[in-house]
């Protein structure tokens, strides 16, 4: 084929290569959004769905926008993304760092830039530009993660730049969603044992929290729970990294005789330190595993695992006191049932149970909702837009939009995976935590399982910025990966 | 090109991770939507239409179980405003004979009002007519959003005694923060009985759960209205008044401004309580009441101030006999006792005017002749005697304490909303306006006979001439007598003592009796009843000398007691003696003598001229 007709053929040929299937589920969701929210912002005396003055009417004007966004950006010459991508994310960051002075207060953050007649949040396309700068950074020559620290100090600051300056916006939503680039870093290389360390401390955080009120042999329940863990992780992590049955074998001995020594106690009513006897369990069983360590190097893991454990575990509290807000502390408490407070902070996510939970198997039909047009639940259209579809939609509609959004993650993760170029997969793979990170907390939070933190909904909740936002991410990676034979 | 295999399989950990996520999500819909019911009810609450059924408000008898006050109901158009669907706005124009521009301006006012919410039932016409009902229940299918919920208004048989009877009127949004009971649009007892036994009339408030579909449509009743909370009537009222007699005393006022009441001394019922000029409690009911309230508000002549209860006159010589009790009980005077009159009392450069009589007098007597002089000089005798007392002031207290153990001074506790506790000075009131030690029975004489600083309404004063009748002692005077199904709620059977001896009641009851056969009350006496009584002529700074009259019949075995006040009537004589004795006759033998009919008729016709407007009297 000559350079002439190849050039002639680039949109067909562009469209032929384009993922189907993902832009199909980009357009159901886009357009279940809108519909969603006509149904949550709909009252008895107002005008149509495609009115201007209503949220529906302009959210559609948002997607014709986006549409048109969407076929530009599949329009535009893939390379420009890898060629401008520390360019384009150094120009957000710029933005980011501005947007504080020339923004508007709303709700005590500032981070909508207005233009006109309509506002934007830099935050929302800092996801964009971030994700460009990792992939650019993992697709460098020879660039491989482990190699130095360096790299991993390169890749925290691209990934950290925009969390502080999100934070200093008072948006800690946006900012936390970056965190859901480590899968990215995973993928690419980083120790799952960093990962397995987030996801314990999150355990032991929670479990500590929830059920510190109770006591178990005299031991507050929560950190009774938290030392048995401990125990049985380092006995797992010793088998594992030993291979071996006698040094499993010889703590699991140990750990049984304390056992059943502080049964025994506990029965007899014997004033025993409980939590002094486990605490000194422990170390004498982690100080042999250190013993053997010195034969076996991979058995300081599970030394340091249970050392930082046990001292998160006695931190935890004091962190979450003098860390956190009030309204954030308050907030992660009625997320995990410790406090139900349903006039203050537990009032959003308890009314929003109650509209999830009274649709039932089929729901109460589209605009029948009585929860939604009542007005309980606050935030409908944005944040809590899963309320109406729940309500209205029921089981079935809900439980089809979470495999929609499962379909879609998982659809992103195949895209990256069968990419032959390096920049192509991590950017995918940035796109798939984002939607992920979002997934989980929205939806999360509005059946209140996650505190409540303000994250929208991608394409169902209203707004321009994110809609917008989440679009580019999607549509550049369809960009990129029907490129992708391009590069062969 | 790099390709990493081992990295490569951790697709499978976040793919994973993320499915599994999804699955707890499924599962926590799950149970959300289909396994825990408790959400389901929450909602429900919203779609069901909550319709409050109002009870029946308790009736209104007279002693004689003549019915007084009762129920009419009314209809209110009530609308959800989010159930409105569009309909024929000339067509329901047409059957509430009401303009369009009157329906618009109806819609503009119920969305202006306090409460509006488009989810709610507003009202958007008060008290339809029971034509304009009919007509309108015909056609109510065609009205989605619309319905008609009926309410009760009040109607009087006999149109009397609004001070006694009270109205109702809605609830202001006090009322709902003081008592969770109400909601806005209910109505409440204001003044009157309405007012004071508003537990009892209301009832209780029951509820039909209406079931309604998205589009606000009721669609029956819910469960065949087996959760349904029925009304309880409220309970019905006897008064002690009789009616009958209320509306003759009425009568007999037109035209005069004061007040009247009756009690039956053994119970302390109060026969009849008038307050002139009074109004129609007619004018308080239904869609002019906002207007007719404030016309009478505005009113010069306050019609809405019940003088019988709040109005706190100069008791005048109604006075007198609490003053004979007090002497004779401290044995300053006995029966034999006389005080000479020269035309009044004449003391250390004072002197008190008094009409010709004989002179001296003992009490018996100076009762019957009303005589001034007198009732100086036995004030005097009491207040300076420190031989007895220590101090002028001693003095007084003792004999202020004795009026105050006759229920003067403080509200007698009559069960009806805003009663006046009249006045009566003590010491410290003296000391504080002459200077301690600088005022003697002379400086405040005027008090001893019912003048000065001394207040009552007539209700204490009918109360004097009740604790007289029956000798010594006085039940708290009410006018409610009985509340079905229930017992009072407040001690009315217990006597209350001002602690003089009977034989001083009987030597006081003589005195009154013989002001009738042979004094200032002559006009009091009817034939075949022996009539005791006391005139008053009260002087105020408002005008013309009050009349006033307290007096009770038969003399022995008394079955009424009245107080009679008139302002600025002029002599005792003139209003208030033929007026309480009319009164009485009606009561005790329902027919008007012959040979008093002329009086009658004179006070039926006669009126007063007030070129001042009425004021709080003092």
């Amino acid at each position: 084929m000559c350079p002439q007709a190849r050039r002639s053929n680039d949109a067909l040929e562009i469209f032929r290569n384009l993922d189907w299937p993902t832009i199909i589920i980009y357009m159901i969701m886009v357009l279940a959004g809108m519909v969603s929210i006509y149904a949550a912002s709909y009252d008895f005396d107002d005008a149509s769905m495609f009115a201007y003055t209503e949220f529906s009417g302009k959210q559609l004007r948002w997607i014709g926008l986006s549409l048109i966004l969407g076929f530009v950006l599949l329009m535009v010459n893939s390379r420009i993304y890898e060629t401008y991508a520390f360019p384009i994310y150094v120009a957000l960051l710029i933005l980011l760092l501005i947007t504080p002075f020339v923004a508007h207060d709303i709700k005590g953050s500032r981070s909508w830039i207005s233009l006109g007649a309509m506002s934007l949040q830099p935050a929302e396309f800092a996801k964009f530009a971030t994700a460009l700068a990792l992939a650019k950074l993992f697709s460098g020559y020879h660039f491989v993660l482990n190699s130095s620290w360096k790299n991993y100090a390169r890749a925290f600051l691209i990934i950290f730049l925009p969390i502080v300056l999100i934070l200093a916006q008072n948006e800690t939503g946006s900012a936390l969603t970056f965190m859901s680039l480590f899968f990215v870093l995973y993928r690419e290389g980083m120790s799952g044992l960093i990962l397995f360390a987030a996801m314990f401390a999150v355990v032991i955080f929670v479990v500590d929290l929830k059920f510190a009120d109770t006591l178990v042999v005299g031991v507050p329940t929560g950190e009774f729970a938290v030392l048995v863990m401990v125990v049985v992780v380092s006995i797992v992590m010793t088998a594992l990294y030993t291979k071996r049955l006698q040094p499993v074998r010889n703590l699991l001995i140990w750990y049984a005789l304390v056992g059943a020594g502080i049964a025994v106690a506990d029965i007899c009513g014997v004033d025993t330190p409980i939590l002094t006897v486990m605490l000194g369990a422990i170390g004498v069983g982690t100080l042999y595993i250190a013993v053997l360590a010195f034969t076996r190097s991979k058995l300081w893991i599970p030394v340091c695992t249970a050392l930082l454990a046990t001292a998160f575990l006695f931190s935890v509290n004091a962190a979450f006191d003098k860390v956190l807000q009030p309204h954030q502390q308050m907030r992660i408490k009625v997320a995990l049932g410790i406090v139900e407070d349903l006039r203050g902070t537990g009032y959003n996510v308890n009314q929003s149970k109650i509209a999830i939970g009274s649709g039932g198997f089929a729901g109460k039909g589209f605009l029948n909702g009585t929860q939604t047009k009542l007005k309980y639940v606050p935030e409908q259209h944005t944040d809590f837009i899963f309320c109406t579809i729940g309500e209205e939609e029921g089981f079935i509609g809900s439980a089809i939009v979470t495999l929609l959004f499962l379909a879609l993650i998982l659809r992103v993760i195949a895209i990256g995976e069968r990419q032959p170029n390096t920049f192509t997969r991590v950017y995918a793979y940035c796109v798939a935590s984002y939607f992920a990170f979002h997934f989980c907390i929205n939806i999360g939070m509005v059946i209140g399982l996650c505190p409540v933190i303000g994250i929208p909904l991608p394409f169902f909740s209203y707004g321009g910025s994110s809609l917008w936002g989440f679009t580019i991410l999607l549509f550049v990676l369809l960009r990129l990966d029907a490129a992708r034979k391009q590069s062969l | 090109m790099r390709k990493d295999y081992n990295l490569e399989k951790r697709k499978y950990v976040i793919g994973g991770f993320i499915i599994i996520i999804a699955l707890i999500f499924i599962g926590r819909l799950f149970d959300l939507q289909l396994n825990d019911a408790k959400y389901k009810r929450s909602a429900d609450s919203n779609a069901f239409l909550k319709k409050t059924v109002y009870p029946s408000r308790g009736l209104i008898y007279d002693r004689n179980g003549e019915l007084v006050v009762y129920n009419q109901p009314a209809y209110d158009v009530m609308l959800i405003p989010r159930d409105v669907q569009s309909f024929d706005t000339l067509d329901f124009c047409h059957t509430l004979n009401i303009t369009p521009d009157e329906l618009l301006r109806r819609f503009a006012d119920m969305r202006s009002s306090a409460g509006y919410s488009s989810y709610t039932p507003q009202r958007l016409i008060a008290q339809l007519s029971a034509q304009d009902y009919g007509r309108l229940q015909e056609k109510l299918y065609r009205f989605p959003g619309f319905f008609i919920q009926k309410r009760i208004l009040r109607q009087y048989k006999h149109p009397t005694a609004p001070n006694v009877l009270g109205n109702i009127r809605e609830v202001s949004q006090a009322d709902i923060d003081r008592d969770d009971y109400y909601a806005a649009g209910d109505y409440t007892g204001d003044l009157g009985v309405e007012k004071s036994y508003e537990r009892y009339l209301r009832g209780i408030k029951g509820v039909e759960i209406l079931i309604r579909d998205a589009r606000g449509r009721i669609q029956g009743r819910y469960e065949n209205g087996a959760n349904d909370v029925k009304p309880v009537s409220g309970r019905d009222l006897t008064l002690s008044l009789d009616i009958r007699l209320q509306e003759y005393a009425e009568s007999l006022m037109t035209g005069k401004r004061g007040a009247v009441v009756a009690i039956e001394p053994a119970t302390g019922e109060i026969l009849c309580m008038v307050s002139t000029p009074g109004y129609d409690p007619r004018l308080l009911v239904g869609r002019e009441r906002g207007k007719n309230y404030k016309a009478l508000v505005n009113d010069e002549r306050w019609p809405l101030f019940d003088r019988a209860l709040m109005g706190a006159y100069p008791p005048g010589s109604t006075f007198k006999p609490t003053q004979g009790l007090i002497l004779l009980q401290e044995g300053i005077i006995d029966l034999n006792t006389a005080y000479p009159c020269y035309h009044g009392y004449i003391n250390g450069g004072l002197r008190v005017g008094c009409h010709a009589h004989g002179s001296p007098l003992p009490l018996k007597p100076a009762l019957q002749t009303s005589c001034n002089a007198y009732f100086c000089w036995g004030f005097k005798a009491m207040i300076d005697r420190r031989s007895k007392y220590g101090s002028s002031a001693k003095a007084f207290e003792v004999w202020k304490n004795h009026l105050v153990a006759m229920g003067y001074g403080y509200k007698l506790g009559v069960d009806l909303p805003s009663e006046s506790r009249g006045f009566l000075p003590n010491d410290r009131f003296y000391n504080k306006f002459y200077g301690e030690g600088h005022w003697s029975a002379n400086t405040i004489i005027s008090v001893s006979i019912g003048q000065g600083e001394i207040l009552a309404t007539p209700l204490q004063i009918a109360n004097l001439g009740a604790t007289i009748a029956n000798r010594g002692f006085f039940r708290t005077p009410h006018v409610v007598k009985a509340i079905q199904d229930t017992v009072l709620p407040s001690s009315t059977d217990s006597l209350r003592y001002p602690g003089i001896e009977r034989r001083h009641y009987e030597a006081v009851a003589e005195g009154m009796r013989m002001a009738v056969t042979g004094g200032t009350c002559r006009r009091a006496a009817i034939p075949d009843i022996e009539v005791c009584g006391k005139t008053g002529t009260a002087q105020n700074p408002h005008g013309k000398d009050h009349s006033a009259f307290m007096g009770f019949a038969p003399y022995q075995e008394p079955k009424i007691a009245v107080a009679v006040y008139v302002e600025n009537g002029g002599w005792g004589a003139t209003y208030g003696v033929p007026i309480g004795s009319l009164v009485m006759e009606k009561y005790l033998k329902g027919t008007i003598h012959p040979s008093r009919k002329g009086m009658e008729t004179q006070m039926l016709n006669s009126s007063i001229f007030y070129n001042v407007p009425s004021s709080k009297k003092k």
